[in-house]
């Protein structure tokens, strides 16, 4: 432990101290059980298993589909690792544009790479086809906890805004 | 072991600021976002200067109510005043302090408050004034908002991102015409239908009306100017040919405290 | 140093737990708001902003008046003033930790807050201000803990603590001033928009800060060992009376120039508060109570006698307290928003739930200030033996 001798730029010397630790059953006692609580999550569920997630694609929506349309925006694997970063990317551009020092709407179209046109809308779009979001969406989150707030706000079933007029 | 709490506060405080450090700088360097190709819908309504222009004299109390139960309708306003179930029921009050309004009327006295005459025309005592944002070249609002979520588009349009809004209500105070309102409690209990083209709010976020920029995407005019019968136009105050500026052209217009230097785009013809 | 407050009288004891509840049941009420929304409190469209906003105003006074006994001691070597400006610090740590609560309880998306940060608007003022309260509570938490540590150990405080209290002094000033830009520059609010805003948020901070700490000092000498110092209280005294008299010549200035004028934007406001409007005036006894009671403390203390006698000190630094705190508290939010744009009178006033909050986080400022205050006298204690 080296004097504060400099700290200060005075000459000063901290008074010498006898290096044991005090009350060290009581610290031994606390770091137990902070050890144990802190590891709950790994022991508590020991030997219990949490059915898969089943996501339920059977939606009105999508068996009306031709059997070539019965596909996402996007490919089924990217969707699966990307759609928050998408929807988000979607909510940027469609709310205001990406770059935050250019304030307009850069549209609402989103075209996918196989050049199909879709209405950038978690509850239009998405919501249209997956109508069921406590087979489909909540399967998944529910499964790896996460409680995505989308849902305060956005509907959870829609028309095409045109049509519903 | 030789060591004094001093030293272990010390240790323990970098690893924690390591910790958390390390996760920030993570997030920061973390793979690229998408690129989305995001366009404008074919046939949606662009302008350089959106503008809207409210012909008080076409405008009787139906029409007007009319244009205010459209407007809310499709954006999923809640009626606090009326609630939808006898439940819900709020002492007036209490609804009075929750209510959210984006487009109401009000007499010319508490529209254009200082700007009427003794002995006022009584038509136009009694003529309800549809009152909403202006839509400002200068506005306040958005100069007060710490985060942009209330921001002005290149178009004009003073838009709301309800996804970035904190609820600081800085914007209420700055708006000159009492055009904003909060989320005081849920709202969705309170909305008589959902529309399903657009969300609802949640609690603790501050809304206003749009110019209904979701509208003009689709190529649609705004549900109000819909609504109106002709009473209400809408359209580029930058294009020599559009609607608004031939009835500028035509009408003497006024606009709600133009003293304050907001420069608001809503013109009224009395 | 920390062990200082974790030892102490039965009383000291006594004090913590009575706050430390208080606390709790704010946080609960608080739980509740987070749930319901912030429609639990008196606020609604028309006065959006209420007792929460106008405690931060209020603290944010206190807080800066730190800088008068800061700014005597190292700028003008007023030695005196050395045994109370750690009192000062830490009265300033508590107050501006309340600020910075009572924003995070107003706000309705507090889950949001790191927004202001993500997204920086050097155009609003309430970035700033969220910036320089924040310094501010840093500034002062490294100043005094260093300085008095320094103390402990009979040494004199480093450089760059020195240079810190010096950085402290405009710091203190631009807090307040920044608080008073967020009222001061909004087009459609006549009762805030005067010039002389800021000066009258300085001169009643001036005035309620030192009395405040007077209030807090004689209540140390009378419950430790440690006494402040005659001098130094009357010091603050005459601090005291000057900023009084000031705030109140402000508030006549105002009067003056809205009431010359004739200008019924800004008329109406006053007439709000003063002899009501539209038949509403609910908040009328209190404003007069506040201005008759200001100007009468004001002139009572210019009596150097009324201030030897420390009793009569004493009262009326409560009353300055209370009169500024409903000019402040109550007065300059409701004012602000009544009538409304429309010309329309919407009264205000606290739901239970929202006072009850509010005086959690009095009561997490006192905490903290006892907890601070317990160090800083303890400490002082030992250097005397």
């Amino acid at each position: 432990m080296a004097d504060y001798k400099n700290e200060f730029g005075f000459f000063a010397e901290r008074p010498k101290v006898e290096k044991k630790i005090f009350d060290r059953n009581k610290v031994i006692v606390g770091v137990v059980i902070f050890l144990a609580m802190i590891t709950i999550p790994l022991w508590h569920n020991l030997g219990k298993t949490v059915a898969a997630p089943a996501p339920k694609l059977d939606t009105p929506a999508i068996q009306k589909l031709a059997e070539k349309d019965k596909k996402c925006v996007m490919p089924k694997e990217w969707m699966r690792a990307n759609h928050m970063q998408m929807l988000v990317d979607w909510r940027d551009n469609v709310v205001r544009t990406k770059e935050q020092n250019v304030t307009t709407s850069r549209g609402r179209e989103f075209v996918a790479p196989d050049g199909k046109q879709y209405l950038a809308s978690l509850t239009n779009t998405c919501m249209e086809c997956h109508s069921n979001k406590a087979q489909f969406c909540d399967q998944c989150h529910n499964y790896v906890a996460v409680a995505p707030n989308c849902w305060g706000c956005h509907l959870e079933t829609g028309k095409k805004l045109v049509e519903a007029k | 072991m030789g060591i004094d709490r001093r030293e272990f506060i010390r240790i323990a405080g970098l690893s924690t600021l390591l910790g958390l450090g390390g996760k920030g700088a993570f997030e920061l360097l973390a793979p690229g976002r998408v690129e989305a190709e995001i366009i404008p819908t074919p046939g949606s309504m662009q302008a350089k200067r959106w503008a809207m222009v409210i012909n008080q004299k076409k405008l009787y109390d139906a029409t007007a109510q009319q244009c205010a139960a459209a407007c809310h309708r499709v954006h999923n306003v809640p009626d606090f005043i009326n609630p939808p179930d006898d439940k819900l029921k709020l002492n007036p009050a209490v609804a009075h302090r929750y209510q959210i309004k984006w487009l109401w009327t009000e007499h010319f006295h508490n529209a254009f408050p200082g700007d009427a005459p003794p002995h006022l025309a009584e038509k136009v005592e009694h003529m309800p004034f549809l009152v909403l944002c202006n839509h400002c070249a200068n506005p306040p609002c958005v100069r007060v908002c710490p985060t942009k979520a209330t921001f002005q588009r290149e178009d004009g349009i003073v838009m709301m991102d309800m996804h970035r809004c904190i609820g600081c209500r800085f914007c209420m105070a700055g708006c000159p015409f009492g055009a904003r309102s909060f989320n005081w409690r849920d709202p969705r209990p309170y909305v008589k239908e959902q529309y399903p083209g657009y969300p609802t709010r949640e609690i603790g976020v501050v809304e206003k009306c749009t110019f209904c920029a979701e509208r003009l995407a689709q190529g649609l005019q705004p549900a109000c100017v819909e609504a109106s019968g002709g009473a209400m136009v809408f359209g580029d105050l930058e294009d020599e040919k559009s609607q608004v500026r031939e009835y500028l052209r035509k009408y003497f217009t006024i606009r709600r405290k133009a003293h304050l230097g907001t420069n608001p785009q809503v013109y009224y013809i009395v | 140093m920390l062990e200082k407050a974790l030892v102490g009288t039965k009383r000291y004891y006594g004090l913590l737990a009575i706050l430390a509840g208080l606390f709790a049941l704010g946080f609960l009420f608080y739980l509740k708001q987070l749930n319901v929304g912030l429609g639990i409190t008196g606020m609604g469209r028309d006065v959006s902003w209420g007792l929460y906003i106008s405690q931060f105003t209020y603290l944010v006074g206190v807080a800066a008046s730190a800088v008068m006994v800061v700014l005597p001691y190292y700028l003008h070597n007023y030695k005196a003033f050395g045994r109370v400006t750690i009192l000062g610090e830490f009265l300033a740590v508590a107050a501006v930790s309340m600020c910075v609560t009572f924003v995070l309880v107003d706000m309705g998306r507090p889950d949001r807050v790191f927004n202001v940060f993500k997204y920086p608007t050097p155009g609003s003022v309430m970035f700033w201000d969220i910036i320089v309260l924040n310094g501010y509570l840093v500034l002062n938490i490294l100043i005094g803990w260093n300085v008095l540590e320094c103390e402990r150990h009979s040494m004199a405080p480093p450089k760059w603590v020195k240079f810190l209290s010096y950085v402290s002094i405009p710091w203190a000033v631009s807090i307040h001033t920044v608080t008073a830009f967020l009222y001061a520059g909004l087009p459609g609010r006549g009762y805030w928009l005067t010039a002389i805003l800021a000066p009258r948020f300085l001169s009643s901070a001036f005035a309620a800060g030192p009395a405040l700490l007077i209030l807090l000092c004689l209540l140390v000498r009378k419950y430790s060992k440690f006494d402040p110092g005659k001098e130094q209280i009357q010091t603050l005294a005459k601090v005291v009376t000057y900023a009084t008299l000031i705030n109140v010549f402000f508030f006549f200035c105002e009067v003056f120039t809205v009431f010359y004028s004739q200008l019924p934007d800004h008329m109406a406001h006053f007439q709000y508060l003063f002899v009501g409007l539209d038949g509403k005036g609910q908040l009328v006894p209190l404003m007069w109570f506040s201005i008759v009671g200001m100007t009468l403390a004001a002139l009572f203390l210019v009596n150097p006698k009324l201030r030897k006698n420390e009793c009569t000190l004493a009262a009326l630094c409560g009353l300055v307290i209370i009169t500024t705190w409903l000019d402040k508290g109550l007065g300059l939010m409701t004012g602000g928003f009544v009538p409304n744009p429309m010309e329309q009178v919407t009264e205000y006033w606290p739901t239970a739930p929202e006072a009850i909050i509010s005086l959690g986080v009095w009561a997490m400022g006192f905490l903290i200030l006892t907890l601070l205050y317990k160090i800083a006298v303890s400490i002082k204690e030992e250097i005397k033996s």
